[in-house]
């Protein structure tokens, strides 16, 4: 291996979905030279790229709103665990982004002359827009990609694999990566660094998640030294296509269509029973039956009654809209579907819950800064704003918002910083890069599939004592057997270190989400426990996860109830 | 049912060689399925691009499937045989992976 190749610059943002993106745009404008790269193509990875569904803010077009309703109704679905500030600054920013990326020419759908705002579950009135016929994450990631390619002081660098943040004197200045095409190393200096790099719902077998969503940005954040928080509460969407096979579309494409035509929950006896699961739970809130970990629950419940669909879901059926609605509300969907053989005024199609999004990651402060100086984090990334359970429409608007701000805290910080890189920054990360050898019978591919296969069974939506410990057993051997050294295969665009390099992120990730599940003694959000059912008022706290000396901690930390002065609003 | 796919393989530096692998799969299934399939299955060092999996919204899995291009995430796999290739146009990386990533977002931009 030759000397790694060196590149200089004052911001350097990892991922480039929605959140990275933003934080290029605003990194720039704030006077800060950018470099922002992905292990991907440009806008393409990640997750934004693929979310069809709906975004929330309070902007008003549809009926009077304020965004102190807005955070009304996502701390009402984080239950009391939702770090209040940054919950604040995702409502009261979200009006702001949503109509920057409409002057952009996003393309809201609109009604009578205004942005459309339609009504999505957990609302309290109609707040959520979107971009037609399922189009929302394609066409925001092509309009700031279009706004990114604009600006000289961007360099975007795709097939850029961050290994590691490079840590100096505890401060980040920079990272290692890996360059896909010719397996060389590479060490970038910077003076501010932005995890954007998404969720970690690929950890699962079954997910509405790219490629690249293991977790890298937590594992990244853990070993530079920042504290990720909430990592237990793993949303899992109740409804992700089952079966019959259906590609060419986000699994999680069913709920809006769910909104507007009604589309009907039937269990394997083809009878209804959500209303019998919100009667048990008390929480019918009216216009949509179950909120989502409520209707994750009665599909499994169903299920394990042995009242599951043939492939082991609910089915859900629209045989009772007439064809032409079908048509005018799914429009060019309905023949992505018909190629996949599915025509709904004749069959149900079957749907059960899928991991969606992660509520817990990277502990930041209103700045975006985590507990190491100059290494922020946005998006999905971040820890702490959605709390236990994430209120619909809030996922994209975080990857704006939160990419806007953590941008311009990384341009202030680069400002005030000097470049601290030096070789000793990036020596173990370069070290283990030398360490990797074409070697042994573990196939990581293979390994990544078994990890899924735990995480799924054993650290899923429902949980229990004795699985949670066996899934840390289990995480442990299959850390043991990818070791310390990567595997590789030597060639270029190497899949086997590419998957090695994955894994090592992945058990890391896993283990937090796993021992911070196995604590956590009650059911609250999306964290639900079979042996602690109901949420216990004493286990309103945090936990904290650290890496310390290659070993991970979890402590407890109270949970803020910072007294933060409402705006005055009309009801 | 198996699908028998013929993958042409290998890197710039060496004349390309096919390689054959059979794949089991239930109907629904696409050629990304098999390759992946093969991948944890049966030989991990096989290269392809992919990132959204299956939604066909990052369009990174184009390759040349019997003879026309095409995404490998929306194509069904069939019975009997399918030629896989890398895109003809794209310079080659490794097996089924090509540059196709725009010269300026680029590492190393094309000279």
């Amino acid at each position: 291996m030759n000397q790694a190749m060196q590149l200089e610059t004052d911001a350097l943002i990892v991922g480039a979905g929605g959140a990275g993106m933003y934080a290029a745009l605003e990194a720039a404008a704030g006077g800060a030279s950018v470099i922002l790269a992905d292990r991907s193509l440009i806008g393409r990875g990640g997750a934004t790229v693929m979310a069809m569904m709906t975004v929330s803010a309070a902007i008003g077009a549809q009926c009077p709103d304020h965004w102190e309703h807005h955070l009304a109704d996502t701390l009402t679905a984080g239950h009391g665990l939702c770090d209040e500030h940054l919950s604040a600054i995702l409502c009261e920013d979200a009006p702001i982004r949503i109509l920057e990326m409409d002057a952009w020419k996003v393309g809201w759908a609109r009604e009578d002359g205004h942005i459309k705002q339609a009504q999505a579950p957990g609302h309290d009135r109609p707040r959520c827009v979107y971009v037609d016929f399922l189009r929302t994450g394609p066409a925001v990631s092509k309009t700031l990609r279009s706004r990114v390619i604009d600006v000289p002081a961007i360099r975007r660098i795709g097939d850029l694999f961050i290994v590691d943040i490079a840590v100096e004197d505890g401060v980040a200045c920079g990272a290692t990566a890996i360059h896909m095409q010719t397996g060389e190393p590479v060490v970038i200096a910077a003076k501010a660094v932005v995890i954007a790099t998404g969720g970690l719902t690929r950890l699962y077998r079954r997910n509405s998640a790219s490629l690249n969503m293991g977790g890298d940005g937590y594992a990244l954040a853990l070993r530079a030294g920042a504290q990720l928080i909430d990592m237990e509460f793993v949303q899992f969407f109740p409804i992700g296509h089952l079966a019959p096979r259906l590609v060419g579309l986000d699994p999680i494409m069913w709920d809006p269509f769910r909104y507007k035509l009604g589309g009907v929950l039937l269990n394997g006896d083809m009878q209804e029973f959500e209303q019998r699961y919100a009667v048990d739970g008390g929480r019918n809130d009216g216009t949509y039956v179950l909120t989502r970990d409520l209707a994750t629950y009665a599909i499994l419940k169903e299920v394990e009654a042995g009242r599951g669909s043939p492939a082991g879901g609910a089915f859900l059926s629209f045989k009772h809209v007439p064809e032409a609605e079908l048509r005018r509300a799914f429009g060019p969907v309905i023949d992505t579907l018909a190629k996949n053989g599915i025509d709904l005024s004749r069959q149900p199609i079957e749907v059960a819950p899928i991991a969606h999004y992660h509520m817990g990651g990277v502990k930041v402060d209103t700045r975006f800064e985590s507990a190491v100086p100059n290494l922020f984090a946005c998006g999905e990334a971040v820890g702490g704003a959605n709390g236990a359970n994430r209120l619909s429409g809030n996922a994209i608007t975080e990857a704006l918002v939160f990419g806007a701000r953590a941008g311009r805290s990384a341009a202030a910080a680069a400002q005030a910083a000097r470049q601290r890189w030096k070789p000793s920054a990036s020596a173990a990360a370069l070290d283990l890069l030398r360490r990797r050898r074409r070697s042994g019978s573990a196939n990581p591919a293979a390994l990544i599939g078994r990890l899924q296969s735990v995480m799924m069974d054993k650290v899923g939506p429902f949980r229990i004592q004795a699985a949670l410990d066996e899934a840390v057993i289990e995480i442990d051997a299959i850390a043991r057997t990818i070791g310390t050294d990567p595997m590789a295969s030597g060639a270029p665009f190497d899949p086997v270190l590419i998957d090695w390099l994955d894994l090592r992120n992945m058990v890391l990730v896993a283990r937090s989400v796993a021992v911070a599940a196995r604590a956590r003694l009650e059911s609250r959000g999306s964290h639900q426990r079979e042996d602690f059912p109901g949420l216990d008022p004493r286990w309103q706290l945090n936990q904290i996860v650290r890496l310390t000396d290659g070993r991970l901690n979890l402590t407890p930390e109270p949970h803020s109830q910072h007294a933060r002065p409402r705006a005055e609003v009309p009801a | 049912m198996i699908a028998t796919l013929l993958i042409r393989r290998g890197t710039p530096a060496a004349a390309p060689v096919v390689e054959r692998f059979d794949v089991p799969f239930a109907p629904g299934q696409t050629v990304l399925d098999g390759l992946r399939y093969i991948r944890a299955q049966i030989d991990p060092t096989l290269a392809f691009r992919f990132s959204c999996i299956n939604a066909n919204a990052c369009k990174e899995c184009m390759m040349l499937i019997d003879g026309k291009v095409a995404y490998a995430c929306t194509t069904r796999l069939h019975d009997g045989e399918m030629k896989l290739a890398p895109l003809p146009r794209k310079a080659l990386i490794h097996d089924l992976v090509t540059e196709i990533a725009p010269p300026d977002e680029r590492l190393i931009p094309k000279t």
